[in-house]
């Protein structure tokens, strides 16, 4: 059933997102609106600190879902992501309950039926009671839905990606002991990658693949206009244009927009109201993160301040 | 529309992004959401559903966009109600025209009366129509081309059309030629078209015939403008390598049972083996030393060769290289710190272009170097054993052999000729424990693939 108006539909994203602080793309938008509609988790690649968690946080903040977080690292595994048995608990349970076992077993005569008798209990510590469920089995039991965040994926081990296949394809998982274990409501699954490593076929196969990039700078204008509202209108121009021209450069690490914001809050609060040449040299290393970048971005600042100016006047 | 989509999907294998049908279904359904009539929105959609990398997002964006430039050929029930409705209009305006053209243009074929109306609309779904029909997006090769222009102009009917051409050119020649103008115009058109197509949905193909013509093509005598492309398919061949040779071996790597550690592990439990131990297998990473003869028709192959050994970063611990023609110089600095083009300059003009003396070259790398060939280094000498009549040092090889691992010769000149004039090869090849020929890329990708795998 086609949505009659999907252009609105992706709109009221775009509006609901920026509610919320995230100023997204169109092309952000129309991923988070179709990873609802045919209930797909989205990949999000890019570089560090273009706003890929931030998605998530923005999403479940319009919807007023639950954020469940994952941060991936190496050594990662089910226990820890998926789910793990309380054996303390059942130790416990056992010691306690061993008193009840003469009990339970007074009536039999011999072995063999005490043992069928034991068979009528069923698997008691292999129930649900004794399950203590992790980030991915959480996000699945969640009543009324919620985010999930695969924090970066890329590093993970290849073999975890193998097992959030199930989870991202059917939301469901598969515990041996308890059966198939699916989600009441599909959670929104957000996973981001810095692309540290290439992922599996497999995994992408089962994903919208969105690629944010460095953003427009009308777009980026926008983003630190609702992130620091205290900066004026001239020096976020200036600024945003001169990150743009720093990004030219062939960097280390290119400045991105988390730090574009870092800048501006630092300049707000040292009360600048243009963007100078001797103050971007003194705050040059909260952009740029190596001594050598650094250096290679200081003979070229007085130019780009200039160029970021007259690029004002005339913009 | 879903035809369109299919088409779409060609195409955009044909421009190297892999669509699985599972990828397909996706994109359909996605589509049926957003619908047609955002361009920016489905060009958005199916960025999102079908490409998967950047580089993929790059070449589907620039397919969609020269796709949807195309004209779309309209349903062929539409088309034919449009010819009825412009056959009507046709006949109308022909009544005002057949005072001038002397009653001639009623007779003529349904194509001549759309080319000579110059209605451009209906021409253009006209072409489109019979493109589909001559199954246009099939086409591959550039060779194809003038056999997808003839169908599509058969289907159109040229063959009516002449026939009127040469009935008018007795009975109208001026309407004659207005005709034989636009019929020419026509083909021009067609065969645009064809081009167009062709880049659509031949890319693919294009590009791996040529990458299999360049992959068996020698080395050492491709020309400069495929230089760039060798490069790009070395760095293919790399990726293919390392991503083969450098997924974990956990599990192959667990051994016997060891004994020793078990008990002592357990002696908690009066040694009862609770907890077992395991010996591990040692797996070396490859260690590589290589030695190239850079001098005269062998150094681009070392180029290549070198290239491909040093970015396998991931699956080789430790490569040393060195470089030679008349002496004997270490080269593995340059060639990390540099781009292979300012690398392989500033060999050439260290060491390049001499005649080459194994003998003194050996002799510098016995002298200078042998002690980084451990029993873990396999030593991979490339040239082509032409050492001028001078002394060949075989003895010294025999040295290095007994202290590595592998000693393997690559020799990019073919098996006949070793041993003939100043080739030493078969006095090398004695103490090699592998000689193979190694003209062409794949040959090169072979060797490295088989030297690397001995180690796993």
């Amino acid at each position: 059933m086609p949505d009659p108006r999907p252009l609105a539909a992706i709109e009221a994203v775009e509006s609901g997102l920026a509610s919320q602080g995230y100023i997204a793309s169109r092309q952000i938008a129309t991923a988070v609106y179709l990873s609802e509609q045919i209930a797909k988790p989205i990949l999000v690649e890019g570089p560090a600190g273009v706003g890929k968690t931030e998605l998530a946080k923005a999403i479940a903040g319009w919807r007023g879902l639950k954020m469940i977080r994952m941060q991936c690292y190496e050594g990662l595994d089910e226990a820890k992501a998926l789910y793990e048995w309380k054996y303390a608990k059942q130790l416990l349970y056992t010691q306690i309950l061993k008193d009840k076992l003469g009990e339970v077993l007074g009536g039999a005569q011999t072995l063999h039926d005490a043992l069928n008798q034991l068979h009528d209990f069923g698997d008691v510590f292999f129930s649900k009671e004794f399950v203590e469920p992790r980030p991915l089995l959480q996000a699945l039991e969640q009543p009324k839905g919620c985010v999930l965040l695969i924090d970066e994926i890329d590093k993970s081990d290849a073999e975890f990606e193998s097992l959030l296949l199930e989870i991202l394809s059917d939301f469901q998982v598969s515990i041996p002991e308890l059966g198939t274990i699916a989600a009441t409501v599909p959670p929104t699954v957000i996973l981001t990658s810095n692309s540290e490593r290439n992922l599996g076929d497999a995994l992408k196969r089962r994903c919208l693949h969105l690629h944010i990039g460095f953003p427009e700078q009308k777009l980026e204008e926008r983003i630190v206009e609702s992130r620091v509202p205290g900066i004026s209108q001239t020096l976020r121009k200036q600024l945003v244009g001169f990150i743009h021209s720093i990004r030219t450069l062939d960097l280390k690490k290119q400045p991105s927009v988390s730090e574009t914001i870092d800048w501006a809050r630092v300049l707000v609060l040292l009360q600048a109201s243009e963007l100078g040449h001797e103050m971007v040299k003194d705050t040059l290393n909260v952009l740029l993160k190596y001594e050598s970048d650094v250096e290679a971005a200081l003979p070229h600042v007085t130019t780009f301040v200039a160029n970021a100016n007259r690029q004002n006047v005339f913009g | 529309m879903r035809d369109n989509l299919h088409r779409f999907f060609r195409a955009a294998r044909g421009a190297g992004v892999h669509v699985s049908p599972a990828e397909s279904i996706d994109a359909m359904r996605a589509v049926a959401k957003v619908g047609f009539e955002e361009r920016s929105i489905l060009r958005d959609t199916l960025l999102l559903t079908l490409a998967k990398t950047e580089d993929e997002k790059k070449s589907l964006g620039a397919c969609f966009d020269l796709f949807f430039s195309q004209p779309e050929p309209s349903r062929p029930d539409d088309a034919k109600n449009d010819n009825h409705a412009a056959n009507e209009n046709q006949a109308q305006e022909n009544q005002g025209a057949q005072a001038a053209s002397g009653g001639q243009s009623q007779n003529l074929g349904p194509l001549a009366q759309i080319l000579l109306s110059q209605d451009t609309s209906e021409l253009a779904a006209a072409i489109a129509n019979a493109a589909s029909a001559a199954g246009l997006s099939d086409i591959r090769y550039f060779t194809q081309r003038g056999l997808f222009s003839s169908r599509i102009l058969e289907q159109m009917g040229i063959q009516r059309l002449n026939d009127d051409l040469d009935d008018l050119t007795a009975a109208n020649p001026a309407l004659a030629e207005r005709l034989t103008v636009a019929t020419d115009a026509l083909r021009e058109t067609v065969r645009q078209q064809v081009s167009q197509a062709l880049s659509l949905y031949g890319r693919e193909e294009a590009e791996n015939l040529r990458n299999e013509i360049l992959r068996n093509a020698p080395l050492s005598r491709i020309e400069p403008r495929q230089i760039e492309q060798m490069r790009a398919l070395i760095r293919q061949m790399a990726r293919r390598l390392r991503e083969r040779f450098s997924k974990p071996r956990k599990r192959q790597r667990r051994g016997h049972l060891d004994v020793r550690r078990t008990l002592r592990k357990n002696a908690a439990w009066g040694s009862v083996p609770f907890l077992t131990a395991w010996k591990r297998k040692h797996r070396d990473k490859p260690k590589i030393v290589a030695i190239c003869d850079v001098s005269g028709s062998v150094a681009r192959v070392s180029d290549f060769f070198l290239l491909l050994i040093h970015s396998l970063h991931e699956v080789v611990s430790d490569v040393r290289s060195f470089a030679f023609s008349g002496h004997l110089v270490e080269v593995s600095d340059i060639l990390e710190s540099k781009s292979a083009e300012e690398a392989m300059r500033d060999i050439m003009s260290t060491v390049g272009f001499g005649s080459s003396d194994y003998g003194s070259s050996f002799a510098d790398f016995e002298r200078q170097w042998m002690e980084s060939v451990t029993p873990q280094t396999t030593v991979i000498v490339l040239g082509d054993a032409r050492s001028n009549n001078l002394d060949p040092g075989a003895d010294i090889l025999r040295r290095i052999s007994e202290r590595s691992k592998r000693l393997v010769w690559l020799n990019p000149e073919g098996r006949m000729t070793w041993g003939w004039g100043d080739s030493e090869m078969p006095r090398y090849a004695t103490f090699c424990n592998v000689v193979r020929q190694c003209a062409t890329a794949q040959q090169l990708e072979r060797a490295v693939s088989d030297i690397v795998s001995a180690y796993q």
